[in-house]
């Protein structure tokens, strides 16, 4: 949408110059950068989202339906450790990350900006009070997103397939599965064994014990129905 | 998108982007397998006024609606603010499969449309349109509607916490879900156990007919 690039503020004094210096078109425009205020909403009745990641980039993807999961996101799903999305610099341009994790019925607001036009936004978190649940956006195109717009996108559940949906006491790590826990011990997080089906598909969902499963260390509380998320995006420069 | 109205606007001076009076044509469809919509209310108002909003506690009219499926205080929340307001157009309950049909004039400004209506048999779940910005160009748009849980009551899904079972479907003597509010919050809903034993088990609700999954509504909208 935005054909003709704007003056960024880091070269105004070099633009200056220029104009000061000739008055004839030769005015160069110069690259772009580019600013988006993300405000992120936990729609879950009682799931924390680990802490986002928002990636800028061109080209390259987090993940693909029915196709196994990086390594990278398998960390992500069954821990909530988004190093290895973001040590992986094949394609991110630029990133940012929240502080903390976002806890139901509350939002976060992260700003990402890049010293370029940018084609995609992409982020993963996992559903804390889970085996292997996440949820994101996937290659959000940006490129038709002029200054000041905004677009809100609804995110859904994803099962990454690395783990199993056992919902036990030891293979769930968020604050559910903690506080049913007979020791007090946190559940595994991260295990590089893969025992479940290895493709990434959407959530089943949460079975819970009030639901009929008795070895399940959830309870109805922590069950989701899509969508999970809210995510408006807005250009700031 | 809006660049190119505003560019129309300036350049025929004959509508704009927002702030146009428009005559709409609403279609509701309740989309669930046996869940009723408790009698609906509609609105389009300016961009200063919500019936609800995720992540932020309802209101008492939103909480009455969705524990008692009473929108009289909804419709005035949004009546005081200068919306056009349509109330209980399908004259009663919604049942599942059924839809409703009428006619909304939106003054100039009021640009957004919300709905709400409860859903039975539940503790506080209602379906929830917020804040649908009203297209300016004339054709036929669809919105799915979601369920969302109001979070100003446990949802313990036992019959004595329930207005109505409008199906005659009620169960007897479950012992309850819960007794706690995870997220206190407008929020989408978890959705429903249930269970399989009529006269007691954990819930009064039926676990393969009183549950849904999103969407649970589908509104059709012509813009005129």
């Amino acid at each position: 949408m935005i054909k003709f690039s704007k003056v960024a503020i880091a070269t105004v004094g070099a633009l200056t110059l220029a104009a000061c210096n000739d008055d004839s078109d030769t005015v160069t425009v110069i690259e772009t950068p580019v600013e988006y205020e993300v405000v992120l909403k936990n729609l879950t009745n009682g799931q924390p989202i680990s802490p986002p990641s928002l990636l800028l980039h061109d080209t390259g993807a987090l993940f693909t339906v029915g196709e196994s999961a990086s390594e990278a996101l398998e960390l992500l799903a069954e821990s909530g450790d988004a190093s290895g999305i973001l040590s992986d610099t094949r394609f991110i341009l630029s990133s940012a990350s929240a502080s903390g994790g976002i806890t139901y019925g509350t939002s976060t607001t992260i700003t990402v900006s890049y010293t370029d036009n940018v084609k995609y936004l992409s982020f993963v978190s996992m559903l804390g009070n889970s085996n292997d649940a996440f949820t994101g956006l996937n290659q959000v195109d940006l490129t038709d997103l002029a200054l000041n717009d905004s677009v809100t996108y609804q995110t859904v559940a994803y099962d990454a397939g690395t783990e199993a949906n056992t919902e036990t006491v030891d293979t769930v790590p968020g604050p559910a599965s903690n506080a049913a826990s007979p020791d007090g011990t946190a559940g595994e997080a991260f295990n590089a064994e893969r025992d479940d089906i290895d493709i990434v598909t959407m959530h089943p969902g949460i079975v819970s014990s009030d639901d009929g499963l008795i070895t399940s260390a959830l309870t109805y509380q922590q069950k989701f129905d899509n969508p999970v998320m809210s995510v408006t995006i807005t250009r700031t420069r | 998108m809006s660049n190119k109205h505003l560019i129309a606007a300036g350049l025929f001076g004959l509508f704009s982007a927002t702030g146009q009076a428009q005559d709409l044509t609403l279609t509701l469809t309740n989309l669930t397998h046996n869940i009723y919509f408790t009698p609906v209310v509609a609105g389009a108002h300016d961009s200063s006024t919500e019936i609800f909003e995720t992540t932020v506690a309802a209101s008492e009219e939103l909480e009455v609606l969705a524990e008692e499926g009473d929108f009289t205080g909804v419709s005035g929340l949004l009546g005081n603010a200068g919306a056009d307001v349509v109330d209980n157009p399908a004259g009663g309950l919604l049942a599942s499969g059924e839809s409703t049909s009428f006619t909304l004039s939106n003054a100039s400004g009021n640009d957004y449309l919300s709905i709400a209506a409860m859903m039975l048999p539940t503790n506080d779940a209602f379906i929830g349109l917020d804040s649908w910005e009203i297209p300016s160009e004339a054709g036929t748009y669809t919105v799915y509607l979601n369920a969302y849980d109001a979070g100003t009551e446990a949802n313990d899904e036992l019959a004595a916490s329930i207005p109505a079972f409008p199906g005659g479907d009620a169960g007897t003597g479950g012992s309850g879900v819960t007794t706690e509010i995870s997220n206190a919050t407008v929020h989408i809903h978890p959705g429903v156990v249930g269970d399989a034993d009529l006269e007691g088990g954990i819930s009064d609700l039926n676990n393969s007919t009183h549950r849904w999954l999103n969407p649970v509504a589908k509104l059709t909208v012509v813009v005129e």
